[in-house]
């Protein structure tokens, strides 16, 4: 039981300061699971960052769910994601409540003018280094994904699912050339 | 409201936490698919807002998102039902992974799947930001005028310099509040 507490107390601390999500929040987690609990070694912790990239779902979610397993089973686990989420959850909770009114202030509103074409910089920013690996097909076909949710507003799960099946096709399709 | 808008809720949240590859941004597309597009529970300036607000605090978007749209869509049973929906596929599927992964991981096929899913995430980002620049409809655009654009230029470039985000967001909405407010 003691276990579990220090599980979820250690993930409420890395739900309530991992501001910006994703890859921010890396080294927060390292060094609370690392060298704060020392739970996990260093090779151990790469091993999960690839695992945790791999899988669906946020990497903090991810991360907190492999964690909290390695220790003590699904009960660590579901430790270790009620920790991650309930910051979170609770200020979002607090902001949804109150947001509406405040959401028709002159001033909020010119703040959210203001940061809206900022967001959307935030997330074309990635799409460069992201797209550098690639070569010109990937390119394309990327661009071509974009552009068809974009317009025809279709779901991104249809070509989620279509790139697995290409991806495992073309590896069977190499495996009988070899 | 009731127990029909609480499933449809759960559903869609399932499927974003279960198609949520890729990370927050690519994320974003998918979100707003179900929110914007599917169900209409959120126009897009809606959603360009509940993104800023989830840059500023702490969390992962995709439960940000979550316990917001599930509060506004049907209160706190609402945000309750959403948001663990979109935490239930990284579990079960998480705690699959941390079995086996070791042994799947050189498995040709399993790389074969992470593979041909990687230009799909970056289409998806890409089409989070068209979504957000060019929306379907006039409500909630993100760029009204040449202001607009010059705040766009900053921010990406210093996200390029590898300055904080919550700060380009803050300094952002200090630009609007000077800009827009005054």
């Amino acid at each position: 039981m003691r276990e579990l507490i220090e599980i979820l107390w250690s993930f409420l601390k890395i739900g309530a300061f991992t501001f910006g999500g994703g890859y921010a929040m890396i080294p927060l987690i390292q060094h609370e699971v690392i060298n704060h609990r020392r739970w996990l070694r260093e090779g151990e912790f790469v091993e999960l960052l690839t695992i945790a990239q791999s899988a669906p779902g946020p990497i903090a979610l991810n991360t907190a769910v492999f964690v909290g397993y390695k220790l003590r089973g699904y009960r660590g686990a579901l430790a270790a994601v009620l920790g991650v989420v309930i910051p979170s959850f609770l200020i979002i909770l607090v902001v949804a409540m109150f947001f509406a009114d405040m959401r028709d202030n002159v001033w909020v509103d010119a703040a959210f003018k203001g940061m809206r074409p900022a967001v959307v910089a935030l997330i074309v920013a990635p799409i460069v280094g992201l797209a550098r690996g690639m070569n010109m097909w990937l390119m394309a076909v990327a661009a071509a994904i974009a552009l068809v949710v974009w317009y025809f507003g279709l779901s991104p799960v249809w070509f989620l699912m279509a790139g697995a099946l290409g991806g495992v096709l073309w590896v069977a399709k190499r495996g009988k050339e070899a | 409201m009731g127990i029909a808008v609480l499933i449809k809720l759960f559903v869609s949240y399932l499927k974003i936490g279960f198609f949520g590859f890729g990370g927050g941004y690519a994320m974003l597309s998918l979100i707003h698919s179900e929110v914007v597009v599917r169900n209409a529970w959120l126009t897009n300036g809606e959603f360009s807002d509940i993104v800023a607000i989830s840059q500023m605090t702490p969390g992962p978007i995709a439960i940000n998102s979550a316990t917001y749209i599930g509060y506004e869509v049907a209160g706190i049973w609402g945000s309750v039902v959403a948001t663990t929906a979109v935490c239930l596929p990284a579990l079960t599927i998480m705690m699959l992974l941390t079995r086996f992964f070791l042994r799947l991981r050189d498995n040709l096929y399993v790389q074969g799947v992470v593979q041909g899913m990687r230009p799909v995430v970056v289409g998806m980002i890409a089409s989070a930001a068209l979504l957000l620049i060019f929306p379907a409809s006039d409500d909630g655009r993100s760029f009204i005028d040449l202001w607009s654009w010059a705040i766009f230029g900053l921010t990406l470039l210093g996200s390029w310099r590898k300055v904080n985000p919550i700060l380009l967001i803050v300094v952002s909405g200090i630009a609007g509040v000077l800009i827009y407010g005054l």
